[in-house]
Formats: C-alpha cells, sequence, structure tokens
C-alpha cells in the first residue's frame, strides 16, 4: 500500500465515517429523549435517495402513497382522541398537518413535474415528502407505548424497520439507483483528488453538526429535547409535552436520514435494504458514545468509517465483520468502567 | 373561604394496584392563600400531590382547578393551565446551567408566544440573588438549599397560579429552611395560591392560613392554621411538645 492509496482510502472512510456521525447523532438524540434504538433510521436513508431518484427519473415516489396513508391514520385516530376530550380547537391543526399537508405535496408533484426541476429544488421536495413520516411513524408506533420498557420499545422499532423495508420493496423495485453528483468540480490535493461530491458530504455534514449543536445549545425547544433527556418527569412539570419531545426528535432523526441519504446517492448505489447496514454502522458509533454523548458518537463514527476503508483494502470479504466485531471490545470496555444502573420506571 | 376557591379536591382516592394510599381527601386553596398539608411519613401526602398534579391516576374523586373539573388531564395541561409542582426530589436538569434550567421553566408560555421570559427571570433573581450569582453554573453542583432555590425559581418562571410545594424544608440546614419558608410567605402577596406539604409541622403552621392533617391516607384534622396549632393532638403529634418534652 503506497501512500496514494492510504490517503485515497482516508478520504474515502472519512466521507463515509461523516455520514455514520450523523446518523450516529441521530440515534443518540433519539434514545436520550424517547429511550427508542432507532433501527428504522437506515430506511430513511434508503427513502430519502430512491424518493430523489424517483423524481429525477420522472416516477411518482411510492413514498407519497406512504405518507398520505399514514397521515389517514393520524388523522383518524387524532380527531378520535380530540373529540372524545371535546377539544374541538385541535380539529383544524390536526386536518391541516395530516390530510392537508400531504395532499398539498401531492398537488406539487402532479402539478409541478419535477423531473425538470434543478437539483437543489427536487433534494427540498424529497425532503419535504420523507421528513414527515417521522412524526407519523412516533405517532403510529411508539407514541401508544411511550411509557413502556426499552425492550419493548427495541421490539416495536424492529417491527417498524422490517415494515418499512418491505413498503420500500413495494415502492422501489429491487433495483438500485444511483443520482447525479451535486457538483463535478473535483479538487486537487498534491498527488490525490478529492472528488466534489466528497467535499459536499463533508460540508454539509459539519454544517448539519453545528446547526445541531446551535439548536440545542441556544435555542429553547433544543434544551427542551435535552431537559426531556436528562429528566423526564422534570420537563413534563416544566409543560414540555413528551409526545411533542418524541415527534420533534423523530422530526430531527428523519430529516438527518433522509438527507444523508441524499448525500450519499451519488457516491454508492442505493437499494431498498441498503439504509439497514449504513444505519447499524451509525449505531456502532453511537455504541461507541454510549448512546448518550454526542462527542464520542461522532468520534466513534470517523473511527467506523477509516476502519470500513482501510479493511476494504487488506480485507474486503471480512470488511462488515471487522466493523461489527468492534462493538464487541467496545461493550467489553464499557461494561468495565461503568457501573450498572438500574432502569428508573 | 368567600371567593371561589382556585383549587378544589372532593373525596379524592388515590390507589397504588389494591392498595389505597388517599382515601376521600377534600381540600381547598383560594388564591393568595397558603394552605398546609401536614402529616407523618407515608401518610399519602406525595401521593395526594402527585394526583392532583396529573402525575398519578386517581381511582375516584374530583379535582377541580380555576372552577373547572379537570377529570384526567394530563400533567402538561394542568402546568398549560397555570398549576406548578416544585416536587420532593427537586427534579431539576443538573447538567445544564442554572440559567437554563430557569428558562426551561418559562417553556410552556414560550411556546404560547410570550417573549417575557426575560423580565420573568429578573424577579425570581430579585428573590433568589443566589441564583443571579451561580447562573452560569450546572444546576447539579449546587448545594441543596440552592437545588430547592432553583426548583422554586424555575416553578415560578412558569407565572403559576398554584404553587404545590412538596416538602421544600427537606434535607435543608434550619437557617436555609428559615429562609425558604420566608420567601414562601412573601410569594403570598403576590397573589399566588400556594398549597405546601411538609413534615415540618412548626414551620409550615407559623407561615399558612389554613391547615389540614393527613395520616395514614386520610384528613384527621382541618382548620385556621391558629386554632390547629393549639389543638392538643397537632402539639403531641407534630410539634413536639408531648410528655417527653424533647422537641422534634
Amino acid at each position: 500500500m503506497d501512500l496514494q492509496i492510504t490517503l485515497l482510502l482516508g478520504q474515502d472512510g472519512i466521507t463515509n465515517g461523516a455520514i455514520y456521525a450523523l446518523l450516529s447523532l441521530a440515534l443518540v438524540l433519539v434514545f436520550t429523549v424517547t429511550r427508542v434504538i432507532f433501527i428504522p433510521q437506515g430506511e430513511f436513508v434508503a427513502y430519502g435517495a430512491l424518493t430523489l431518484a424517483s423524481f429525477q427519473a420522472g416516477k411518482t415516489p411510492g413514498t407519497l402513497w406512504l405518507l398520505a396513508g399514514a397521515g389517514i391514520l393520524v388523522a383518524l385516530i387524532d380527531l378520535k382522541i380530540a373529540l372524545a376530550a371535546g377539544a374541538r380547537q385541535r380539529i383544524a391543526r390536526i386536518l391541516l398537518w395530516n390530510l392537508g399537508y400531504p395532499a398539498a405535496i401531492t398537488v406539487l408533484i402532479f402539478l409541478g413535474k419535477p423531473e425538470g426541476w434543478p437539483l437543489a429544488a427536487q433534494v427540498l421536495l424529497s425532503l419535504a415528502l420523507v421528513v414527515p413520516l417521522g412524526p407519523m411513524v412516533y405517532r403510529l408506533a411508539f407514541q401508544p407505548a411511550a411509557e413502556a420498557s426499552v425492550l419493548v420499545l427495541l421490539i416495536i422499532s424492529v417491527a417498524v424497520h422490517l415494515a418499512l423495508v418491505g413498503l420500500g420493496l413495494l415502492f422501489f423495485g429491487a433495483e438500485g439507483s444511483r443520482t447525479p453528483s451535486f457538483s463535478d468540480a473535483a479538487l486537487q490535493l498534491g498527488s490525490i483528488t478529492v472528488s466534489g461530491q466528497t467535499l459536499w458530504v463533508l460540508g454539509s455534514s459539519l454544517l448539519l453538526i453545528a446547526a445541531l449543536y446551535q439548536f440545542f445549545g441556544r435555542t429553547i425547544y433544543g434544551k427542551a429535547l435535552r431537559a426531556t433527556a436528562i429528566n423526564r418527569t422534570g420537563a413534563r412539570l416544566m409543560g414540555i409535552s413528551t409526545v411533542m419531545a418524541g415527534k420533534l426528535s423523530f422530526l430531527l432523526a428523519a430529516a438527518i436520514g433522509a438527507f444523508s441519504g441524499i448525500l450519499i446517492a451519488p457516491i454508492t448505489t442505493i437499494y431498498y435494504d441498503t439504509g439497514f447496514l449504513i444505519g447499524l454502522k451509525g449505531f456502532v458509533a453511537a455504541i461507541i458514545g454510549g448512546l448518550a454523548s454526542y462527542p464520542v458518537a461522532a468520534a466513534g463514527a470517523l473511527l467506523v468509517g477509516l476502519l470500513e476503508a482501510y479493511s476494504s483494502f487488506w480485507a474486503s470479504a471480512f470488511k462488515e465483520v471487522i466493523v461489527f466485531t468492534l462493538i464487541i471490545p467496545v461493550l467489553l470496555w464499557r461494561s468495565l468502567t461503568t457501573h450498572h444502573v438500574e432502569e428508573e420506571e | 373561604m368567600t371567593s371561589t376557591p382556585l383549587l378544589e379536591v372532593k373525596d379524592l382516592c388515590v390507589a397504588y394496584g389494591k392498595v389505597e394510599a388517599l382515601h376521600h381527601a377534600n381540600l381547598k386553596v383560594a388564591p393568595g392563600q397558603i394552605v398546609t398539608v401536614i402529616g407523618p411519613n407515608g401518610a399519602g401526602k406525595t401521593t395526594m400531590l402527585c394526583a392532583i398534579m396529573g402525575l398519578l391516576p386517581k381511582s375516584s374523586g374530583e379535582v377541580s382547578f380555576l372552577g373547572r373539573s379537570e377529570d384526567g388531564a394530563a400533567v402538561e395541561h394542568m402546568v398549560g393551565l397555570g398549576m406548578n409542582l416544585v416536587p420532593e426530589k427537586r427534579e431539576l436538569f443538573g447538567e445544564m446551567s442554572v440559567e437554563d434550567n430557569l428558562l426551561l421553566g418559562a417553556f410552556v408560555n414560550y411556546r404560547r408566544g410570550a417573549r417575557d421570559h426575560g423580565e420573568t427571570m429578573g424577579r425570581v433573581f430579585d428573590i433568589f440573588p443566589r441564583l443571579k450569582e451561580r447562573r452560569a453554573q450546572q444546576a447539579g453542583t449546587l448545594s441543596g438549599g440552592e437545588r430547592q432555590m432553583l426548583a422554586v425559581g424555575r416553578a415560578l418562571m412558569a407565572k403559576p397560579k398554584l404553587l404545590l410545594l412538596d416538602e421544600p424544608s427537606l434535607g435543608l440546614a434550619p437557617l436555609v429552611v428559615k429562609e425558604i419558608f420566608r420567601i414562601i410567605s412573601e410569594l403570598k402577596r403576590t397573589g399566588v395560591g400556594i398549597l405546601l406539604v411538609e413534615q415540618n409541622a412548626r414551620a409550615a403552621l407559623q407561615i399558612a392560613d389554613y391547615g389540614y392533617v393527613l395520616e395514614t391516607g386520610e384528613m384527621a384534622l382541618e382548620g385556621p392554621t391558629k386554632i390547629l396549632a393549639g389543638d392538643p393532638r397537632v402539639i403531641e403529634s407534630y410539634l413536639g411538645l408531648g410528655t417527653c418534652g424533647v422537641r422534634v
């Protein structure tokens, strides 16, 4: 292995590591706020990438029907609850977000003909379509069991993951898709060429991480999410509802997932089930951070990315095995250094 | 009590499984009034507060706040109406700064569009100058008394109409207790109603207007605090001037 290959692999590793870092942050966020281990994170990656690919191919993405269907279900459930509680003032809001919004997106797609749009507009439309699925999934699958144990929430998470993968196959078929690069520009750094997409991935990831940092450090909603993660009872006593915190964290996780998918779609071919493996690597990084620490998770993600890149050179058949085996020494180290705390009920 | 009560609790029963922890409790709190519930450990005082607040489901009975019956309402809803609980365990956000803890106290009003949390925080700092000195410090590193001040200050950030205080003197040094109780009696002047649950009966009866004695889940006695403080049963059991003559 000469210097050039080392640098190339390093570039690959850092690019993938940046994506894993984003996903691991979303996983830590969702876990600390809702105690849900968010296995379906990867499906949002695939949905984001494949929805964009559908628009570019001039097809209507199946995720649109999922959005409409989930919206109708949420609307029916919430309307029933609102009517039973006599809270008529909530009805307009429920109808607007769960029926009006999907309807508006549908009209936009059928009349707007997004295949002719510029890439940035297509990306925004894909996000507008996929991201609201996050809070809807929370409403339908997790909110009814919000006080259940971590294990029950994990089982629900696996079920949601399997359902979304199946729907992905139905919507997008078994063939993979690749989207064109955001820019064709490339950067010549000494003997190696850094592709424009790599710069896009790194730049957007850093920007997104900085934005999240500001959100959690500066805004009252970000602080409310942190407060819920630190002390749920305390947060509820401040009127920060568990439902609001859950929906908000799922919204952010879905946005991070879908955007990550859109970022890597020009680099790797995305299939309906690709997201799972990508999400799992984000999960390994989140575990390195103990599902609690954002900076350690981000550092772990870079480690995972680099390890993956170099092992694909030295032992490409064992690439995944090596990455996932990383979790064993980490768990050993964690179980030896942290003392066990019983889950509070 | 002639004015409409802020809080009215009628026949409230709460059970943990089959074990009933509170039997048919009744009480009223008027605006600008301090009402105390005293009683020994395990009498059901905290249970009662949690049920009023909506943290615990009630098995029967009625809780009316601001003249409206709130049946099965969740905590977040009660906070939105202007009822705030300062819990026995404080439930602070330990890894966040004092200032952020206070800010989150105003979350409900912020969500409704109010942007006056800066002024409210100024008033809380006037009441608790110590918190102002420690505004950038992590809440988890505060002393016991400061933590209690922060818990009360955080609740005041919501501009409550009714403040429920659960054992504010618990685990605090006598001088700090005195300070906290002085502040509680001053809060009364701002028109907020206070329901004070205490084991420290002496201090509670001194600042409250009306009192209840809760024993093994039942209201054993009630009356204006001046009369209650002179009741031989209260003196013997709670004010520690019993036959032994030992002050508790």
